[in-house]
């Protein structure tokens, strides 16, 4: 057991370090000199030259690749051009909207998706199996932000039920916080729950055409029981690992939903920083982000352990 | 005893066959190739199809809603959205065929490649899962924000993000088939490595790896799109769906046409092509179609 969770942490700290690598040549391309930029246009050469220096911008490659490590060890993920601020802090401020974002979306995406994708494994062929994959179909298929602007069009401007845009945090009330929460969160999650209902039904039709499974029910066993008892337990691995893979739609999907709702987050953090250009920011939030997703995976990985037993090599 | 039926014509390609029953069985992957074959032929035809300068300005006309002249509204430059949607569809399927292209080309190469070397694939595969941890999204995002806006560099920073995945994909493929009885006795009769790679190993992969290419074309349509609707996707003056909806944001309450138009053509777009992947899936591997 504990070689496979040290070989699973070995394995995420050689990604992390590619992450890491692939994000600081991003920042090494970035056209235009950095200590330009920074010293702004009433800057003398010997400005920027002084600034370079202090930077450490001279430096070989490697150098500058050790050191940007190093900082970032000890986080610091530098200083956006355009606000004088460190990075750590504006995604800080931001990190309410989009955890809350998040974690609301994939909450309700598996406890949507997951039922689905069961009911249509146990009924396949049947309609209600047709009209999940149907909707798995659509799902895959309509953009988040169309179908954010959908939801706004009927829920919010027509049926006047929601906020159109607009973040509240949980310490405004309840409610607040929740009204804000559900269009978006619906709008988010349909790729996600169509990703991950059409996995749950693959996983279950698999583990339904098992030796075990026909014995489970030979013997008796209500169609209930056999269906989460036995099938779902021994469906959970790859249910759990579409579940983590399917965070990256979750956070690309992310910055478009805080765009079109207006959400303070990091999405639109990025979004800015995009127009505005202002590089350490967008490499800060490409890393957090890639962490984020990584760290989940990882999470994932463990958990197989309580699912699946034999996986302790 | 069950009736066998013996003398049942023995049909000239099975294999065929079998594709033209798995398309019957899916009547919906024939309506998404219909509805792609007429994109495409809307993309092509576009400068016919009663359609005016996508880029004119005519600031009297600005703003009027989807009607007898303007079939899908004007927008706030008075331009007629009707022809910018359809001068859009070439965009957003040049990028999607291009980049579903170009990733096919790079992963095979590099997929091949790392599956037969082995001291290679170790480098590569850590290198793929690195990028394959950034979310694709924001890695085309990250890519954009380096360059200056244009198609050609969209489709560069898509089949950057997406390639990984391909390369995935026909490494474990290569893997596979590596180990089979004819690969092996090849490589025993002295056969040469290219010549395995393309009498043995191609006509295998080309199937999953067709089925992975109309997924990535769909998926790169809608991240175009996404890039573009928030400002780092093609330049403002190229008619893509993503850009007139990026234009429309701040008109939604006053002027819904311009998102909901070249939003549904985008979403019928990229169901078109998934239908026609999951039609495809099912015909050319029909293991895999029993599953899904």
């Amino acid at each position: 057991m504990f070689a496979y969770v040290a070989r699973r942490l070995g394995a995420t700290i050689v990604v992390m370090a590619v992450v890491a690598f692939v994000v600081f040549l991003l920042l090494y391309l970035t056209p235009g000199d950095p200590a330009a930029i920074l010293a702004g246009d009433a800057a003398t050469s010997q400005d920027i030259a002084n600034i370079r220096e202090a930077l450490g911008l001279n430096a070989p490659f490697h150098v500058r690749f050790g050191e940007w490590v190093w900082r970032l060890l000890h986080g610091d993920l530098g200083i956006s051009i355009f606000t004088k601020l460190p990075v750590t802090q504006l995604i800080g401020q931001r990190v309410g909207p989009t955890l809350s974002l998040t974690l609301c979306t994939l909450f309700i995406s598996v406890l949507v998706a997951v039922p689905l994708g069961v009911l249509a494994a146990a009924r396949a062929g049947r309609w209600i199996d047709r009209a999940v994959m149907g909707f798995s179909v659509a799902g895959f298929s309509v953009p988040v932000f169309v179908l954010a602007y959908m939801l706004i069009y009927v829920f919010s401007i027509e049926l006047e039920w929601l906020p159109v845009q607009g973040y509240q945090p949980m310490s405004a009330g309840l409610w607040e916080w929740a009204s804000h929460l559900i269009l978006p969160s619906i709008a988010l999650g349909t790729v996600y729950i169509a990703l991950i209902a059409r996995m749950t039904r693959a996983a279950m039709l698999d583990v339904l055409a098992q030796d075990y499974v026909r014995t489970a029910q030979a013997k008796g066993l209500a169609p209930r029981a056999v269906l989460l008892g036995h099938a779902l337990k021994n469906a959970a691995v790859p249910i759990a690992t579409v579940i983590g893979i399917g965070v990256a739609l979750l956070i690309g999907g992310a910055i478009v939903t805080e765009t079109v709702f207006a959400l303070p987050g990091i999405g639109r953090l990025t979004v800015d920083a995009i127009l505005r250009r202002d590089y350490p920011v967008i490499q800060g939030v490409v890393l957090m982000f890639s962490a984020a997703y990584v760290l989940i995976n990882l999470a994932v990985d463990l958990s197989y352990m309580f699912f699946d037993p034999r996986i302790r090599y | 005893m069950a009736a066998v039926a013996i003398d049942t014509p023995k049909p000239a390609s099975p294999t065929w066959r079998n594709f033209r029953e798995a398309l019957r069985r899916h009547p919906t992957a024939i309506a998404g190739c219909v509805v792609l074959l007429l994109m495409i032929l809307a993309a092509v035809l576009a400068p016919w199809l009663a359609t005016v300068d996508p880029q004119a300005v005519a600031p009297v006309k600005r703003l009027k809603p989807p009607g007898e002249e303007w079939w899908f509204g004007t927008d706030m430059m008075g331009r007629d959205v009707y022809s910018r949607v359809v001068y859009g569809t070439r965009v957003s399927l040049t990028i999607g065929i291009s980049v579903a292209l170009l990733t096919t080309v790079f992963g095979m190469a590099i997929g091949l490649v790392t599956g037969f070397i082995r001291w290679l694939d170790a480098i590569v595969m850590r290198v793929m899962d690195g990028l394959m941890s950034i979310p694709p999204v924001l890695l085309a995002i990250a890519l954009m924000a380096l360059t200056r806006a244009s198609m050609q560099n969209v489709i560069i920073a898509i089949t950057l993000a997406e390639t990984p995945r391909v390369v995935r994909l026909v490494r474990s493929l290569v893997l596979m088939l590596r180990d089979e009885p004819y690969v092996q006795a090849a490589v025993a009769a002295g056969s040469t490595m290219p010549r395995i790679l393309w009498r043995h190993i191609l006509p295998n992969i080309a199937a999953p790896l067709l089925v992975q290419a109309t997924f990535v074309c769909a998926s790169a349509m809608i991240t175009e799109a996404i890039l573009s609707f928030i400002g780092a996707g093609t330049p403002p003056n190229i008619p893509s769906w993503g850009n007139i909806m990026a234009e429309g944001r701040s008109m939604f309450g006053l002027a819904n046409y311009l998102i909901f138009f070249p939003g549904i053509c985008l979403s019928l777009a990229v169901l078109a092509v998934n239908l026609m992947g999951d039609g495809l899936r099912d015909a050319l591997d029909p293991r895999l179609a029993r599953r899904m």
